[in-house]
């Protein structure tokens, strides 16, 4: 099970599910993919972006304006 | 009379049995009634894809456009972008004017060159609110437009350029970003009709 890490401060809607979704095809399922952004609308983003998906939100932490995530690929 | 269990029992099956075949019968003619509902529905159900119509060429508008068409990729839909009037900017790679009317020539001469050049909507102020805002939005990190386009090609975003505003802006294909297909209204409705996100922009 391999877990990849994905930097995506700086980075404005629509680009972080963009790469996000860009890293994701490239993993099997049950990998994680770390994620770290900074968009103020990630959260909400990031939310519908696995409920539209079928992948799961394992992790949400946010400290200093930027936000970290743990996704598990699941389809 | 009087009967055994055994027979009772018999009895007691066989009327069950009947009220149940009874009750079945029925609903059983609403599911075929059903599928015949749903087959004759059945090349109306959407796809998971997001049609555009992009007719404004400003800046903005097309930032709005673009953003969509990516985002809806992200979320694993298809994506259809119909461009017209306006919106064939967003399209244009090269500007000419040899073969063209007068009329032709000078619209092609009015038109932006392309994406990089576009105006805005609102605070134009002569071509110095685009500067302002690519300043802006370069400062921020934000894509710019001509990354978004190349992008959407690229994510495998369905552009398609209309003939017919093409031919009253005297746009030749030549013009237009090479992998552009070319249609109508029948093309556009197409997918539309069959788009469970449907905008024009």
């Amino acid at each position: 099970m391999a877990s990849v890490e994905l930097d995506c401060k700086g980075l404005n809607c629509p680009m972080p599910i963009v790469r996000i979704s860009r890293a994701m095809k490239e993993l099997q399922v049950g990998d994680h993919l770390r994620v770290e952004a900074s968009d103020p609308s990630f959260q909400s983003d990031i939310e519908a972006w696995v409920r539209k998906m079928g992948h799961d939100l394992k992790s949400f932490e946010e400290s200093q304006g930027v936000q970290k995530v743990v996704l598990e690929k699941r389809a | 009379m009087s009967l055994t269990e055994d027979e009772i029992t018999k009895l007691i099956d066989r009327l069950v049995e009947e009220r149940v075949s009874k009750r079945l019968a029925g609903v059983e003619q609403d599911l075929a009634a059903l599928r015949g509902m749903v087959k004759q529905g059945g090349g109306n159900v959407p796809e998971d894809r997001t049609t555009l119509v992009v007719f404004s060429g400003e800046l903005d508008p097309l930032f709005g456009a673009f953003t969509i068409a990516l985002g809806s990729v992200a979320m694993g839909m298809e994506v259809s972008m119909f461009f017209t009037f306006w919106g064939l900017n967003a399209l244009r790679v090269s500007k000419k004017y040899a073969g063209k009317s007068i009329g032709e020539k000078m619209v092609a001469a009015m038109l932006p060159n392309g994406p990089k050049s576009v105006p805005t909507s609102r605070m134009n102020m002569g071509g110095a609110g685009p500067i302002f805002f690519k300043y802006l939005m370069g400062q921020r990190n934000v894509e710019s437009l001509p990354s978004m386009i190349e992008m959407a090609q690229e994510m495998g975003v369905r552009m398609v350029a209309c003939e017919t505003s093409m031919t009253v802006m005297g746009i030749t294909r030549e013009e237009l970003l090479p992998g552009v297909e070319f249609g109508g209204v029948a093309t556009y409705l197409e997918d539309a009709a069959k788009s469970k996100v449907t905008l024009f922009i």
